[in-house]
């Protein structure tokens, strides 16, 4: 058991563990905060996968403005002068029995699939790499999203505006 | 399945993510928490690209595919959130048990 392997199971159990306490606990901030600590640990995973960059941008977006406009949904959508941040949860029984249905068959999936398997070199930076692929195979995505963005910008701002009375 | 890590052990974690993220997604009254779960999918998607990428020896598609993930997620928080404050407006909660309408 090498250090690599160490380093991956205790990444694997921070996001496993938060994961769950997103979707277990009763009250939404402690499951916003829980959130946090999955990122991070995605993002761990992402840099033994060799993708150190992707995992600055997982802490830059997704902890950085995600999490934070998650917590201005949940802290705009509760009366925090009554303390009342508990959420409920419904179907609860048949919604575990499916996931649980659902989780064993793709982990079986997933185990007993013979993957052809072919590790890449010795992890390299990949910065570098992938600002070359965006601007020269991926350019027009590239532009689609900026755009994407720009219409998303405008019609958050346009949705969540109030009406003139 | 062996003790080493390989490509099942990033699979499995990312399965498991996104059986979270469904039961998140089903049971879960508050929008906001239907969001969180949404984002645990994306995550999980996006470590199966990048476990691909790297043990399949694809090169860096599989990265590149996980930085527009990444994007088109905060896209879609900042819009749902708009939504959702939306609805707040109109119905002073956010339960989308009770949330049967278009308009009041």
């Amino acid at each position: 058991m090498s250090l690599y392997d160490i380093i991956f199971y205790l990444f694997a159990a921070i996001t496993i563990s938060s994961g769950f306490v997103v979707v277990s606990s009763r009250n939404i901030i402690y499951s916003a905060f829980a959130l946090l600590f999955t990122f991070f640990g995605v993002a761990g995973i992402y840099v033994l996968l060799g993708a150190d960059f992707i995992a600055i941008v997982q802490i830059l977006v997704y902890v950085g403005g995600i999490l934070i406009l998650l917590l201005f949904g949940v802290m705009l959508t509760n009366k925090i002068t009554n303390v009342d941040i508990r959420t409920g949860s419904i179907h609860v029984l048949p919604g575990a029995i499916a996931v649980g249905i659902i989780l064993g068959l793709l982990s079986s999936a997933m185990i007993w699939t013979e993957w052809k398997t072919q590790p890449s070199e010795t992890p390299v930076t990949t910065t570098t790499a992938l600002g070359k692929l965006l601007l020269n195979d991926y350019i027009l995505i590239f532009e689609l999203l900026g755009i994407l963005l720009l219409i998303v910008l405008i019609g958050a701002a346009s949705i969540a505006r109030r009406e003139q009375e | 399945m062996s003790l080493h890590v390989g490509l099942t052990h990033f699979l499995i974690v990312s399965t498991i993510l996104f059986s979270m993220g469904i039961y998140a997604i089903v049971t879960r009254k508050n929008a906001i928490m239907v969001l969180m779960g949404v984002e645990l999918i994306l995550n999980s998607a996006n470590i199966n690209f990048i476990a691909f990428s790297k043990f399949g020896n694809f090169g860096l598609g599989g990265q590149i595919i996980a930085l527009f993930i990444i994007i088109l997620a905060a896209a879609e928080a900042a819009i749902a959130l708009a939504i959702v404050l939306n609805i707040y407006k109109t119905f002073t909660h956010v339960n989308i048990d009770e949330i049967d309408n278009l308009k009041e």
